[in-house]
């Protein structure tokens, strides 16, 4: 799923300064999962601004609603009977939801809430780490199922590379050589032979490089 | 049809069956290349080549290619570094052939370090391509005569390509694996990673003897001298991908600090001695950073001066 | 001992049901200071229930502190429910905290607004 971070409180309340009537909106899917912009998120965030601003003697109307996505146009329109009611939104969802829903609702200032980190599993109570990139050409079938894009700091496709270290990057101890969990993986498969295959040159046309990415489907279109 | 690939003189020495010597200078952090003509000038007789670091842990300086220019003006034969962390392969060919147009006749491909060590950690890093594409690519652009895109190169370069390795980077089981792959991708020379453990290299270089690698490309082991017994705890604590002995630590402790510098040239002489006599060791790539002026004394009492006449 | 009167207690079967806004909407709505008591670290009844809520109160106390009300103002308490005593002088010490510290911005700006009107 796609992992955020809050941002920092004092960057949203910079953010929206200038403005009277506040919508928090918060997200169901990803972003609640990994407690950044959730229905509890939008609770803490509002109450948290509404005091700030009683303080500095700035009072503002500050409302709250949580969508089930902000990635598909059905669940965007249901606030579009109140959208008047607003001078901006402050969205929760991650980096597509916050620009889903300032293409929707053209006039109406929207302001990123959170950080879009990356997409990643939930490894752990309060840890969420980065597996994928999105480069669009999948080689897992070929590295024991660890992605060497996406887990190496220098996308090594025939790696390790000579900072390897007891396992870990050279990055520093918190972060894993991608290589070494491929080769123990490939020892664990029995497929070692596979390592000296040599990976080719990549093609990135697939990835970020190549431009922004859409994927069409005649067969699902009506 | 020549058998050589390059006009070489490290390809000539070690096919002509010699140890070979290169050794390293580092470009300087700013566009004075009198620099680089001064640390040239002081080791030229002492070595077949001199390697040009490409941006050395990720610190912004004067450019490889542009360093080994100076050096090739000067007639000292030069032998470029490139990392993949920086160019994209457009940038990679391009300097291949800038290179080449120089008649630059050595080029080592490694992946580099990540920016996060040097002077722009927030700086991208590409990697389009890892070192062992690059050497494919080096041998393609030579061999084929032809871009990646595949069109022709007119004129395309002649040039002995290298790899790095590291016996002592985890995990140790693949370490062999990996330098035959390097070699299968084309490599015709390897320069190690620093030695000081010298049972971990020679099991190392065993096995890549047991696998017939030291006839396919020119094996050289890499050696830095010790300056002080802090530069050793430094590098065995600091450094990714290092292994430095306590035995080597002790040593340097056990003697007063104004003594360890030559301690550690000692060291390395004898490591040098000691590793002559091992198979498959085709020559020596002395790292000498910000030291140049102690290489010519480790060559000669290495034996290794003067260098053969071809 | 007496206990202080000028607090309300609110029950509830476990710290650990506490969230992050409950506490916020309490400063929220004025209140001066909120104590969270909790069972004794490693004797919760639902496990983990009291680790839960302590770090709640240490999110909140920095939210609080963020947006200039005073991270001071909450604070966790652990001690074994047949502890009267305790309870009595951790009221006491948290009451006289925060008449030290004042009445909460929130609150004094709420009045400000009431008395302007």
């Amino acid at each position: 799923m796609i992992i955020a971070e809050k941002k920092p409180i004092q960057e949203i309340i910079e953010e929206v300064q200038n403005f009277d009537r506040i919508l928090i909106l918060g997200c169901n899917e990803c972003v609640t999962v990994c407690e950044a912009g959730g229905k509890k998120e939008v609770e803490v965030l509002a109450s948290a601004l509404r005091m700030y601003f009683i303080t500095q003697g700035k009072e503002k109307v500050i409302s709250e609603h949580t969508l089930e996505r902000q990635c598909d146009h059905e669940y965007l329109e249901e606030i579009r009977k109140n959208i008047d009611d607003y001078d901006a939104i402050v969205s929760l969802a991650c980096g597509v939801g916050v620009q889903f829903a300032a293409e929707k609702y053209l006039t109406m200032p929207l302001l990123p809430g959170v950080n879009t980190i990356c997409l990643g599993a939930n490894e752990d109570r309060g840890l969420w780490t980065e597996r994928c990139q999105a480069c669009g050409s999948c080689v897992l079938a070929r590295t024991g199922g660890i992605c060497p894009v996406s887990r190496c700091a220098k996308r090594v496709l025939n790696g390790p590379c000579g900072g390897s270290t007891n396992g870990k990057c050279e990055l520093g101890p918190d972060t894993d050589c991608a290589w070494q969990l491929i080769v123990d993986r490939l020892k664990a498969l029995d497929k070692m032979d596979d390592y000296e295959k040599i990976a080719p040159i990549k093609d990135w046309s697939t990835d970020r490089a190549g431009g922004p990415r859409t994927v069409t489907r005649e067969d699902v279109k009506i | 049809m020549s058998e050589f690939v390059s006009a070489s003189r490290l390809e000539r020495v070690m096919k002509a069956g010699h140890l070979g010597v290169t050794s390293e200078c580092g470009p300087p952090r700013g566009s004075d290349a009198e620099e680089v003509r001064k640390k040239g000038m002081l080791i030229k007789d002492y070595v077949d080549a001199i390697n040009v670091t490409d941006n050395q842990t990720a610190m912004t300086r004067m450019s490889s290619l542009a360093a080994c220019i100076h050096l090739k003006l000067l007639g000292i034969e030069p032998v470029l570094q490139m990392v993949t962390r920086d160019r994209n392969r457009v940038a990679l060919q391009s300097d291949i052939l800038g290179a080449a147009s120089f008649d630059i006749p050595n080029m080592l491909c490694l992946s580099g370090d990540h920016q996060s060590f040097g002077d722009c950690a927030k700086g991208q890093n590409v990697h389009d391509l890892d070192s062992m594409q690059l050497v494919q690519t080096v041998r393609h652009m030579r061999d084929e005569g032809k871009f990646l895109g595949g069109d022709d190169i007119k004129r395309p370069p002649k040039i002995f390509v290298g790899a790095a390795a590291n016996p002592f980077a985890d995990p140790f089981e693949i370490r062999v694996p990996r330098l035959a792959k390097k070699i299968a991708c084309g490599a015709e020379f390897i320069q190690t990673q620093c030695i000081y453990n010298i049972d971990k290299f020679k099991e190392w270089m065993r096995r890549a003897v047991d696998r017939g690698l030291h006839e396919k490309a020119f094996i050289m082991a890499g050696m830095t001298p010790m300056k002080s017994v802090g530069m050793a705890k430094y590098m065995k604590k600091k450094v990714p991908g290092m292994d430095v002995p306590d035995a080597i630590i002790e040593r340097l402790a056990g003697v007063e600090k104004g003594k360890q510098a030559q301690e550690g040239i000692d060291i390395c002489v004898e490591h040098i001695q000691q590793l002559k006599e091992v198979t498959g060791v085709a020559g020596f790539h002395i790292m000498a950073i910000e030291w140049e002026e102690k290489v010519p004394e480790i060559i000669k009492r290495s034996g290794l001066y003067p260098r053969p006449e071809l | 001992m007496k206990i202080p009167t000028n607090f309300r207690i609110v029950r509830l079967p476990c710290t650990g049901k506490i969230d992050i806004v409950h506490i916020l909407r309490a400063f929220e709505k004025g209140a001066d200071g909120l104590y969270v008591v909790g069972c004794m670290e490693g004797d919760c009844h639902f496990n983990q229930g009291n680790f839960r809520a302590r770090k709640r109160v240490e999110q909140a106390a920095k939210i609080l502190d963020q947006v200039g009300v005073g991270g001071e103002r909450v604070k966790m308490y652990n001690l074994s429910s047949g502890e009267g005593p305790l309870f009595a002088q951790y009221s006491i010490e948290m009451v006289n905290k925060i008449k030290q510290m004042g009445p909460s911005p929130i609150r004094l700006a709420k009045q400000k607004k009431a008395t302007a009107a």
